[in-house]
């Protein structure tokens, strides 16, 4: 096997099958693997023993930040920077403050969740070993991969394959980094 | 069993109780969300294969005729901003014509994308999934056409775009927009749900434009694969990726949810903030919101059931599919019907004397032809959907569904224009009608609209491919182990 390999990667062809050998690999004590699949399947977070996802914290930020704004940025507008003295109502006011404030805490607890996204899964990557596997146009439609890499301090060759057919992989191959 | 009978006989007063547990609850069986037990590969080459197979002729036909009608809008804008706003039918008493009623209905359409794909999304209503994508294409078009008419009524538009007017920048006298407006939050909703609309759209695209990229590159189309490519992002269908965009996607739904419903409100202040009698109301941001929905289905159902035919997709999109939209119809429907019905009542029982004037003009005054247009098409035309008869003739469900939008219109030109033309002084009265500019601006938004729509359904994935495999019931990886059905 030359240093070049990324890791050793299984073809399942049914969304239990790969469930079941996620498991199995989860059991194993694998660190570095992952599992490839055209859609997301139900308790295959539970299966690979995936902690819950850290997105909400940035929506949270964004929210904040987001409601935070408004109220200043009104209040400093209106109120202070160029008081805007209209229908006697009050230079500042929570009340009317709210619709644009509650706008803008969604807005930017949108671009928190997204950018919390494309952060946490480190996206834009174009490029990917995943998308070097000569089927992969198979597996954005319905075949589903389990990928053991290299760097695993648990990884022998022998040893992921040898697990990878014990559970009923249609197909073993390697992928080059 | 023998609990029950023992409790059955024990003690009388619980018989009730011990019957009811006798009754094995009924299984009701659920409507297949994708006919005829079709494949992933079936489901992928069903949505891929549109935009990977050559234009049709049909395609080019409409869209020549979308381009044409287009250049109506085109023309009407190019017309207005080199004359000025006063080429349109505005004048004294009624200063809001077209502009808002055109704005208001097509910001309504929008709001049934946004119901399909987050509201549906958190009540886990599984046959969104065939919907959501082009409803929610149907929602970033539609806010591109209501866009456009508050944005040239500044008149010169530059500076409606250009810092001081809309968007918080002072202008050259130093002076910030006035925040205690319903007008500026309008701008601020109705850019942030255009934002959110695109980023949620986008979101929910990334796994399939990866499909079409790993596709595209398979068939040794490189230029569409490294297009597809780069807007996929590199996305591989990692399940450590699926776990961070499911959780993402469900915060999106849980924002968008209280967007929308704020949308409509907020659009519902513009109105609801001011003292004219017929506006001044409390019902106005739920009687709003329940129209949009209402009106956004309607168009869900004008777009969905000739592509439905056009691409053959009577798998994909059941009659499921369609009882469950001529039902929110419905709902929605009658909820506006119930508006109608309140805000008389409130009119009279407020015992104001120019409230209750407003609507009884409403209804038998100049006006009267709209009132009763969108009287027939709003609270009647709805009703047929009691009858699956006429849920199952999908001909007749289209042709209601243009009824709904044409009633839709006609609440908000009976709202803006019947309580101005009539405001507090007889001696302001007028009668208001739109100018050919009017009609050339509002007639080619549809125009507009199509141009969209038809760029969308040839260059972008049709159906949510990935959210529609994931609800066909060999998804289930629980079904192997037999006991996964149950529990769903």
């Amino acid at each position: 096997m030359s240093k070049n390999t990324f890791g050793l990667v299984a073809r399942f062809d049914s969304p239990a099958a790969v469930m079941h050998a996620a498991e199995e690999v989860r059991d194993a004590g694998y660190k570095h693997w992952d599992v490839i699949t055209p859609f997301p399947i139900h308790g295959m977070d539970a299966a690979m023993g995936l902690r819950r996802s850290l997105v909400p914290r940035f929506t949270l930020i964004g929210g904040i930040t987001g409601f935070t704004l408004g109220m200043l940025g009104i209040w400093w507008m209106n109120a202070y920077d160029y008081p805007l003295a209209v229908g006697g109502k009050p230079m500042f006011s929570p009340m009317f403050a709210f619709p644009v404030s509650y706008e803008l805490t969604i807005l930017l607890s949108a671009f928190g969740t997204i950018g919390g996204m494309f952060i946490l899964n480190r996206l834009p990557m174009h490029y990917h070993p995943v998308l070097k596997y000569d089927k992969i146009e198979r597996v954005t439609d319905d075949e589903f991969l389990i990928v053991v890499e290299t760097r695993d301090p648990k990884f022998t060759h022998d040893g992921a394959r040898k697990l990878f057919q014990k559970l009923g992989a249609k197909e073993i191959s390697e992928l080059e980094n | 069993m023998s609990q029950a009978q023992s409790q059955s006989s024990g003690a009388p007063i619980l018989h009730g109780a011990g019957v009811l547990r006798e009754v094995e609850p009924a299984v009701l069986p659920r409507p297949k969300l994708v006919e005829n037990d079709r494949s992933f590969a079936w489901i992928t080459d069903k949505v891929m294969g549109i935009i990977e197979a050559p234009t049709p002729r049909w395609w080019w036909w409409c869209m020549a005729v979308a381009a044409f009608t287009a250049s109506f809008t085109v023309i009407g804008l190019a017309y207005l901003v080199s004359t000025g706003t006063g080429t349109w039918g505005l004048a004294n008493p009624v200063n809001w014509g077209w502009a808002i009623v055109n704005f208001v209905f097509w910001i309504g359409i929008g709001h049934a994308g946004t119901l399909i794909s987050a509201i549906l999304c958190l009540l886990r209503q599984k046959w969104r999934t065939s919907v959501n994508r082009a409803a929610e294409a149907m929602t970033i078009f539609a806010v591109v056409c209501a866009g456009l008419f508050p944005v040239f009524h500044t008149g010169r538009v530059w500076f409606a775009l250009y810092p001081g007017f809309l968007f918080p920048f002072p202008n050259s006298n130093g002076i910030w927009p006035n925040f205690h407006s319903p007008l500026e939050w309008d701008v601020f909703a109705i850019s942030t749900y255009g934002t959110v609309s695109c980023l949620f759209w986008y979101v929910g695209l990334l796994p399939d434009l990866a499909t079409a990229r790993d596709r595209f590159f398979a068939a040794g189309r490189m230029m569409r694969a490294k297009i597809y490519g780069i807007f996929a992002m590199g996305w591989r269908g990692s399940n450590r990726h699926w776990s961070n965009y499911e959780m993402a996607y469900l915060l999106l739904a849980g924002l968008s949810t209280p967007l929308v419903l704020s949308v409509h409100t907020i659009v519902s202040f513009d109105f609801a903030v001011s003292l004219v009698p017929g506006w001044h109301t409390t019902i106005f941001p739920p009687y709003f919101v329940a129209g949009a929905i209402f009106s956004g289905f309607g168009m869900v159902l004008t777009l969905m059931l000739p592509l439905r035919s056009i691409y053959r997709m009577n798998d994909l999109i059941t009659q499921y599919h369609i009882d469950c939209m001529c039902k929110i119809t419905l709902a929605t429907g009658t909820m506006v019907g119930y508006a109608y019905a309140m805000e008389f009542f409130i009119a009279w029982y407020s015992a104001n004397p120019f409230e209750g004037f407003a609507f009884i003009n409403r209804a038998f005054g100049h006006y009267a032809w709209a009132y009763w247009t969108m009287i027939s098409c709003n609270v009647i035309t709805p009703q047929l959907f009691w009858f699956r008869k006429v849920r199952e003739n999908t001909a007749l469900v289209w042709v209601l569904s243009i009824f709904v939008n044409v009633g839709m219109w006609f609440e908000r030109f009976v709202i803006t224009v019947t309580s101005l033309a009539r405001d507090f002084l007889p001696s302001s009265w007028g009668y208001y009608s739109p100018t050919v500019v009017d009609i050339f601006t509002y007639f080619g938004t549809f125009g507009v609209f199509s141009v969209l729509f038809l760029l969308f359904i040839r260059f972008v994935p049709l159906m949510a491919v990935a959210e529609i495999k994931a609800v066909t019931p060999q998804a289930d990886a629980h079904a192997g182990h037999g006991h996964g059905e149950a529990h769903h």
